[in-house]
């Protein structure tokens, strides 16, 4: 099922009665999502994507705009009505109902020519449990399951009434690091084999990145940018969406485009093809390529061996941030001789924002 | 570990030694008054030990009259008092306006002294010579006949009984529940909600649930504390209940002691005794009903 937003925007009473002006969390939203595919609404806290979320689940109403899941406009049809699926950050598990209860409740909910024999429930319950590998524990508690236990039946809840979406809300935010790895691998295995149109809230980029057939970064309740991951990773159209996408994030510098030269401090360190302007050049860390006669030098702070690579930390005067994070392979070696670090850029890790609106400037 | 053990137990002491003192002897005693016959307080004297004096309690229709009332009003105020405060108590956690000013306007009658109310009871359902009162006002517009609910037919005495008894016991409930309704998470509303679940399955599936050792707690302090009922019938009827038919166990009991009537404290312990089995058995009954049907999260 194909979800389109049109022109949705929420705005909420600001919680300050003497501010007149409304809060808008979600402004002018603007997408399609193309049928089965997982999609991830990524942006920091408080810019509205968990609002985006309960829009779509209709628990909320938007005040402007329309929402149609396939052809149907579902604006304004209440939660109960809509047939989807939410997984909610805390879970929600009905703690006094064992996980078969749970996973049933959505069933058995079902009215008129929907609703369903006994039997028949009961065998859908158990091929919930069984996608998400449950079917040793239906008759548990959810306070007798592990955080990830919890998640997944949370998930089978979800699943059981074959919803026309799928909406996750921070899925992994209360997971251990190592759950969390196999739990998102997990997700993306269920949306794969149900081919359940699917929409995930997180904050954290790098969970969005790995399993997202397609990303969406917001800011402020404003969409940035949508695309596959890579591209979005690749192709950044704001100085925002630069910095908020990659770990370690991408080092910001002031710099200065001077007769077709880009200039941080002193050095003159790529060919561009643009008219003279004060610039942010933003550089993924896997961008510098460790050379004597680098264009680019750094006052060396340390260097962390991690294995597979190394990672240079540096600092320059012209750096937006505290420290410099470059990663190179590990078969470079790092001369600490001079105190000093230099190094050439690849050019297509290297992109350019306007200083006023901090807009990609391409080159 | 012993010394440990030892101070918890010094710890415990002054408790242990109230608790001894006042309830535990006091218990005791009350159960071996009401084996020994024809027993004087003044003298301190017995004929004998035995029976006797439940046989008396048992056979007396005095007792068998406070035991069908205290029933009667067992049975009708505590499913109905729970069940109006839950009502009141869901209508207060769905209002956002005024929500304040009605709990407070609820929970009045819960600070109000017990005699005070009794005496605008009375008002509202006494007849005299001078008017028939505000209930039987209301029941002429209607055009029923004028009743006399303090002085006239058992069932009009009892339904004012049970009336001023719900009244009075609603404002602890509602205050309890109110708190029980606002501590269930609305993640839970809106979990169910997205399942599909109408408003009555929400109800029956997921608030009552969540809030079932509430409601436990309500029923079995609400049973304990209408068998227990005294203070309201004497508010409504004056102290000589058993001429108003009006009497409850613990009034019978009071009787026994104090009453035109008293001085037999032999009786009053065996009908206290009495009082005590029936509370027991249907607490132990109420527990084993809600290991099924309350859910400690």
């Amino acid at each position: 099922m194909k979800v389109v937003l049109k022109d949705m925007t929420k705005k909420f009473p600001n919680r300050n009665k003497k501010i007149r002006e409304d809060v808008i969390a979600v402004n002018n939203f603007n997408f399609e999502i193309p049928d089965g595919k997982l999609i991830g609404l990524l942006g920091p806290s408080g810019c509205g994507k968990s609002t985006a979320l309960n829009l779509m689940s209709g628990l909320q109403k938007p005040t402007s705009g329309r929402i149609f899941f396939g052809d149907d406009d579902v604006t304004d049809l209440p939660a109960e009505n809509r047939g989807v699926g939410l997984v909610f950050q805390n879970y929600a598990l009905y703690p006094h109902m064992t996980v078969r209860q749970n996973i049933l409740f959505p069933l058995q909910n079902l009215k008129g020519d929907a609703k369903l024999p006994k039997e028949v429930m009961e065998e859908k319950a158990l091929e919930a449990a069984k996608l998400v590998q449950l079917e040793e524990l239906m008759e548990r508690k959810p306070s007798e399951l592990s955080g990830g236990q919890q998640q997944r039946v949370a998930i089978a809840r979800a699943l059981v009434k074959m919803p026309r979406i799928l909406l996750l809300d921070e899925p992994l935010s209360n997971l251990d690091a190592r759950l969390r790895l196999q739990t998102r691998e997990e997700i993306r295995r269920i949306q794969r084999e149900t081919k359940i149109t699917t929409v995930f809230v997180t904050h954290d980029q790098e969970e969005a990145m790995s399993i997202s057939d397609m990303i969406v970064v917001m800011k402020e309740g404003v969409i940035q940018q949508i695309g596959k991951p890579q591209e979005v990773y690749d192709e950044p159209i704001n100085l925002f969406v630069a910095k908020f996408l990659g770990t370690p994030p991408i080092n910001v510098f002031e710099a200065e485009i001077k007769e077709g030269k880009l200039y941080i401090g002193e050095e003159a360190v790529l060919e561009v093809d643009l008219p003279d302007q004060p610039v942010h050049a933003a550089i993924r860390p896997e961008g510098f390529i460790l050379s004597e006669n680098g264009a680019l030098s750094f006052e060396l702070d340390e260097v962390e061996v991690m294995g597979r690579d190394i990672t240079v930390v540096s600092k320059h005067p012209q750096f937006e941030g505290t420290e410099i994070r470059s990663i190179i392979s590990s078969e470079n070696t790092v001369n600490f001789a001079d105190k000093k670090v230099r190094f050439d850029l690849k050019r297509n890790k290297v992109f350019l924002f306007s200083k006023e609106t901090e807009e990609r400037i391409r080159f | 570990m012993e010394t440990n053990n030892k101070k918890a137990w010094l710890y415990l002491l002054p408790a242990l030694l109230f608790l001894g003192v006042f309830m535990v002897y006091p218990l005791v005693d009350v159960f071996i008054y009401s084996f020994e016959e024809g027993y004087n307080s003044a003298s301190q004297s017995y004929f004998g030990v035995g029976g006797y004096n439940y046989d008396y309690v048992l056979h007396d229709p005095y007792f068998l009259q406070a035991v069908k009332n205290t029933f009667i009003l067992v049975i009708i105020t505590v499913p109905l008092s729970t069940g109006i405060s839950l009502l009141i108590s869901l209508g207060l956690s769905s209002i956002r306006k005024l929500r304040e000013l009605y709990q407070t306007i609820y929970f009045l009658p819960y600070v109000t002294n017990t005699l005070a109310v009794g005496l605008v009871f009375m008002i509202l359902f006494k007849k005299t010579p001078y008017t028939d009162g505000f209930a039987n006002l209301i029941l002429s517009w209607i055009g029923a006949s004028p009743i006399d609910f303090i002085d006239g037919p058992y069932w009009a005495k009892m339904f004012v009984l049970c009336f001023y008894t719900i009244w009075a016991v609603m404002p602890f409930k509602i205050l309890v529940l109110t708190s029980s309704l606002a501590s269930v998470r609305e993640d839970f509303y809106n979990a169910a909600k997205v399942d599909g679940a109408s408003k009555f399955r929400i109800f029956t599936k997921i608030t009552l649930p969540m809030i079932s050792p509430t409601m436990f707690y309500l029923i079995i302090t609400g049973f304990i504390g209408a068998f227990k009922a005294y203070s309201d019938a004497v508010a409504l009827f004056g102290t000589d209940l058993n001429a108003a038919e009006m009497n409850t166990i613990v009034g019978y009991i009071y009787d026994m002691l104090y009453g035109n009537s008293g001085g037999y404290p032999s009786y009053a312990s065996a009908a206290a005794i009495i009082l005590f089995v029936i509370i027991l058995t249907i607490t132990c009954i109420n527990l084993l009903i809600s290991k099924k049907n309350v859910h400690y999260s």
